[in-house]
């Protein structure tokens, strides 16, 4: 589904990604693990074209995007949820979704403000409230809410529990579990190792925007010492 | 020991709902303590409050026996109480000891001289406080290219430069990875304990709070919810159930791996 | 009674050109962050085309559709605009645009005088719509009520398409986070540039609808511009019901200023937009703005030093150089060189406060422009000796910039650059109309320099004392804690004031220190040219500062200094072209274009990659 392949990123003069490659499946839900600033938001970036690679390539559904604008990325069915919830604050709920809903797709789940509301109540109670009025954790339902308008085969997720209370988080997985039985593949970045290994088939570990491990939760309980330099559990 | 901080009734409505109800707590000296609570309990609203940057609707606050209620930001931090952010708050055109450098210019108020070069003044001090938290090293890099956690410890160095008798964190270790969580939580206990600071903080990283926090206050909707140590508040039910969660979600993952 | 509600009918009438323009401006603004100076351009455009068309197309309903068609192909000219010049800018520094919208006024400018030729024209009267009718007896043109009766019609489809539609909730959620838009699938590039298009579709309306009441000018683009700026920032920028409010409320206020107080016309619009926002500071609708989080752009500054020995030698090289001018060059080049040494201390007071302080001015011109008055008027009304003037000029316009200072201190941005704008205009508009002590469009002469400084050498060596000394001195303070403290408060405020730096003190303070140093440059000016005319206090004069700061590099030291003198040697040579200022705008969009760090910026960066200057982090 998505292909990564030896890309280099950099933010003004600073070098973030590493030759970065990686692949994943597609119905696959994917962790990236690693410490801040260790390069997890700039793949994510990277792979929408928010931030352009210098060299590499990234390929959705074996079309390369590496030249395309962030929106032509979207329209191919990449569904982007940044971290610290950039939802459109003086808009309502429903504006806010309005902003990413998108045609259906043959090949993608179609996903409509009804069955939206459904998978997340708290927003249809209020759904005519500006969202600055919401709370973190609402704010957090609310943009993954409005990605998913846009009728994704692909989610990216960035940081999906930071910031939010304990019970929200376990919400959060609950809902991400929801999204891979109805076929979509995820690629979130975490930090929180047991969130990740709850919701994901596989974990990959980047450190100085270089690729240090990619494998099952499985095998990488099995190397504590990959677990004590890089996530340090 | 004595209370360096005491609220009494702290209340704050925005057009109509209650943000923070009848908050009264007070922080001994020496201790670190921490508060926790869900999103939209009304943390920020009640540091907002501390600082000066938010009017209380109604209530009290002492420090070392003095009002602070109605004075600015600033002149509450030259009472002699430290602050650092949650999102850090940095001078991202200086270098990192000029940072250091300009709050100490401020704290001798020095800030509408026109004479003497801004980078040759207090240095060594400046210095001194870069070391304390480990930064010397990078005392003349460009503060824009700091990596996160190097910020949030160049931070700790800005707010201890006046010597505070009270530290006011604001979620000190968001957006950090837990080894950096640890060592900056480990390095702010041990400059406090040798400066005997008092230390208020929020944190939603549960094992920063269990480790490193004499007391616990939790606050939901607005009210202190529970105020006591780290087992009393593991097994407050009522705290478990608005916000730390039944720990289904790991015994799952347990089952799962 | 029959007088005041006719006049307040005239006032609603005159309110439906204004509100059409501002719409547009507002608009553009609200969802590119470009304050699009050359709005006024669009809305002269508009009125020519307009009138162009109405030649051609007979009757009531070419009439209409002339002003239908002039606002549609004014729409097609700033989608060209924003294509050609705007889209390679977008990612530049903030505001960096603006100076981008600057070239194309000159453009814009010269294109109409080639087009119009230099002479007014008369707009026509709308055929049906000729006559007058009477109200309570008094008469009103049939006109008037038909553009009484458009206005909220126009309104309440704007209103519609913004807050109702699909399109006006992406306007409305780009205005806000415009990478996020694009990251959810929407092609923001389309989106600016139909938001463009609307806006300047609504600007040419805006000329073309006033036709039959004002004709058509060369000199209308910025004749509006102040009003329109005006009515933006009354009504609350971004609100369209706070438009409309704000161009009836300045209308009918003008109409009723010319009946019973003629003489202060000009200055009553400043005096209520001042009135305005220090009960209001974001307008009558409008709410506070929160600087963009995710809007920012541009690398932040790098750390500053005070020149080292090599920097020195060069400078002091440099003095030398110009110390020896007069044994060498001719009279001319004196002449020239004291030109450039008084607009690079203009340039680099604004630069001070801009560029250390994050605090942008529109209104700079009435610092130089205080100065020099205050000069002028001590010499020919109380004949003081020039000496006792020259002295007191700097500390005039300090004391201006304390007072204007103070009242635009309350508000941030974009709304402090506005109103430095407006309190900068109601200085003019003062000057100019109370002629018999300001002398008016006359302005004032004779007012030449004491004896021991007359003749062109003599004073040449003064302005190098003081026009360097000052550029030095503000250097030097650059450095200097309160410098530092300045660039504190621009760079976060909240650590600023949690560290103890009361930011709204030292903001005010940097502001009149740049206000003083202007009146120094305005002083040395009126003594070298011997006389001053309004124009050195108009809005073109602080635009004038704004470009060549952008262009010599806000975020270097010597960006003032650099893009000033170059500015103006540039000019000296380019003005002597009969359209020197197609040629001027043209050479600004291009530097805009290809160095979007500036001059000096741009400079650096060449050194940096072939390795003649440090990066700042110790690479070479």
């Amino acid at each position: 589904m998505i292909k990564v392949n030896n890309i280099n990123s950099f933010y003004g003069k600073a070098h973030i990604l590493n030759d970065l490659s990686f692949d994943i499946a597609s119905g696959e839900v994917v962790a990236m693990l690693g410490r801040n600033g260790a390069g997890k938001t700039t793949t994510m970036k990277s792979i929408m074209q928010l931030v352009r690679p210098k060299t590499g390539t990234v390929s959705f559904k074996e079309l390369e995007v590496s030249r395309m604008a962030p929106h032509q990325v979207a329209k191919l069915g990449l569904g982007y949820v940044p971290e610290e919830r950039r939802i459109f604050t003086d808009l309502t709920i429903l504006e806010n979704l309005e902003v990413g809903r998108q045609p259906p797709r043959k090949d993608a789940p179609e996903w409509s403000v009804d069955i939206l509301f459904e998978l997340f109540p708290n927003l249809h109670e209020r759904r005519n409230n500006r969202g600055k009025t919401l709370s973190g954790g609402e704010q957090q339902m609310l943009t993954i809410a409005r990605t998913l308008m846009g009728n994704p085969l692909c989610l990216l997720l960035d940081e999906p529990s930071e910031g939010i209370a304990p019970v929200i988080v376990e919400q959060m997985a609950k809902t991400i579990l929801e999204l891979k039985k109805q076929g979509l593949t995820v690629l979130l970045s975490e930090q929180n190792l047991h969130f990740a290994r709850m919701v994901a088939d596989r974990a990959i570990i980047i450190e100085g925007g270089e690729k240090r491990f990619d494998d099952t939760f499985a095998r990488l309980e099995a190397q504590p010492e990959i677990m004590e330099a890089y996530l340090s559990v | 020991m004595s209370d360096v901080l005491e609220v009494k009734n702290l209340s704050k409505s925005f057009g109509g709902i209650q943000a923070v109800k009848d908050v009264s707590f007070s922080v001994k000296k020496g201790e670190l303590l921490a508060m926790i609570g869900p999103n939209g309990a009304g943390k920020s609203t009640c540091f907002n409050m501390l600082m000066g940057q938010l009017k209380p609707t109604k209530g009290e606050v002492y420090f070392e026996g003095q009002n602070l209620i109605g004075r600015p930001t600033r002149e509450i931090w030259r009472m002699g109480i430290g602050r650092t952010f949650q999102i850090t708050g940095t001078y991202t055109s200086m270098t990192v000891v000029e940072n250091v450098q300009m709050a100490l210019i401020s704290h001798h108020r020095r800030t509408m001289s026109i004479l003497p070069y801004a980078h040759k003044m207090y240095k060594p001090k400046a210095m001194e406080l870069l070391e304390l938290v480990g930064m010397q090293d990078q005392a003349e890099r460009h503060c824009a290219i700091l990596a996160y956690g190097d910020l949030k410890r160049l931070e700790l160095a800005i707010a201890l430069c006046h010597d505070p008798s009270l530290l006011l964190m604001d979620e000190p270790t968001a957006g950090m990875a837990p080894t950096e969580r640890i060592k900056l939580m480990q390095l702010t206990a041990d400059i406090v304990k040798n400066k005997n600071i008092s230390v208020l903080f929020t944190e939603h990283d549960m094992d920063v709070v269990f480790a490193h926090s004499h007391r616990i206050m939790v606050l939901n909707r607005g009210e202190l919810m529970a105020n006591g140590s780290a087992d009393e508040i593991r097994n407050d039910p009522r705290v478990q159930e608005v916000y730390l969660g039944g720990g289904s979600l790991f015994e799952e993952a347990e089952i799962q791996a | 009674m029959g007088l005041i509600f006719a006049q307040l009918l005239t006032g609603l009438a005159n309110a439906a050109t204004l509100f059409l323009v501002a719409s547009g401006l507002s608009l553009i603004f609200g969802v590119t962050r470009i304050v699009n100076f050359a709005h006024g351009s669009f809305y002269m455009l508009g009125a020519f085309i307009g009138y162009s068309l109405m030649q051609v197309l007979p009757g009531m309903f070419g009439f209409w559709s002339s002003v239908l068609l002039a606002g549609l192909a004014v729409g097609v000219i700033g989608v060209i605009v924003e294509m050609l010049v705007l889209r390679p800018v977008y990612k530049a520094p903030e505001l960096f645009q603006l100076v981008a919208t600057f070239g194309v006024i000159l453009v814009i400018q010269d294109l109409a005088l080639l087009t119009w030729g230099p002479d007014d024209v008369l707009g026509p009267r709308a055929p049906g719509l000729k006559g007058i009718v009477r109200i309570m007896g008094e008469p009103v043109p049939k006109y008037d009520l038909a553009l009484i009766a458009i206005t909220p019609f126009v309104l309440f489809i704007l209103w519609y398409l913004i807050s109702k539609t699909r399109i006006g909730i992406l306007v409305r959620a780009a205005t806000q986070d415009r990478e996020m838009v694009g990251a959810l699938g929407v092609n923001q590039a389309w989106l600016f540039t139909g938001v463009f298009f609307l806006g300047a579709t609504l600007a040419g309306l805006g000329g073309a609808i006033q036709l039959p009441k004002g004709g058509a000018d060369l000199l209308m683009d910025f004749n509006i511009l102040a009003a329109i700026f005006v009515v933006v920032v009354i009504g609350g920028m971004g609100s369209l019901p706070g438009a409309y409010v704000a161009a009836v409320l300045i209308s009918v206020l003008n109409v009723f200023g010319v009946t019973y107080i003629p003489q202060s016309t000009l200055v009553l619009m400043f005096v209520v937009m001042a009135i305005v926002l220090l009960i209001k500071p974001y307008g009558l609708f409008g709410r506070e703005e929160v600087a963009g989080e995710h809007g920012q752009v541009g690398e932040p500054e790098r750390p500053i030093k005070p020149a080292g020995t090599r920097g020195r030698v060069i400078v002091g090289g440099l003095l030398v150089i110009l110390a020896m001018v007069p044994f060498f060059g001719s009279n001319f080049a004196q002449v020239l060189i004291t030109d450039i040494i008084i607009f690079a201390l203009f340039a680099a007071s604004l630069h001070f406060i801009l560029g250390l302080g994050g605090l942008v001015s529109f209104g700079h011109a009435a610092f130089f422009g205080s100065g020099a008055y205050v000069a002028a008027l001590l010499v020919s009304h109380a004949e003081s000796p020039m000496e006792i003037a020259f002295l007191l000029a700097p500390l005039g316009a300090g004391g201006a910039a304390i007072i204007i200072g103070w009242l635009c201190m309350r508000l941030t941005g974009v709304y402090f650059a506005m109103l430095t704008l407006a309190f900068a205009q109601l200085i003019w508009s003062l000057v100019y109309q109370w002629g018999e002590f300001t002398g008016g469009d006359d302005g004032l002469v004779d007012i030449w320099p004491a004896a021991w400084l007359n003749g062109t050498t003599p004073y040449y060596y003064f302005t190098l004392l003081f026009g360097i000394g000052g550029i030095l001195l503000l250097r030097h303070v650059a450095h200097t804690p309160f410098g530092y403290a300045l660039r504190a408060s621009r760079d976060s405020v909240r650590q600023a004031e949690a560290t103890g730096i009361n930011t709204k003190r030292i903001q005010w303070a940097a502001f009149a220190f740049a206000g003083a140093v202007a009146g120094l440059s305005g002083a040395l000016f009126v003594f070298s040219k011997g006389s001053v005319f309004p124009t050195e206090l108009e809005l073109a004069k602080s635009f004038d500062a704004l470009i060549v700061i952008f262009l010599g590099g806000v975020k270097t030291l010597a960006g003032g200094v650099v893009g000033g003198a170059s500015l103006e040697f540039a000019k000296d040579f380019i003005t002597r072209f009969e359209y020197w200022r197609l040629l001027l705008g043209l050479l600004i969009i291009f530097v805009v274009i290809l160095a979007p760090e500036g001059i000096v910026g741009a400079s650096r960066k060449l050194g940096e990659r072939f390795g003649f200057v440090d990066d700042g982090e110790g690479r070479r």
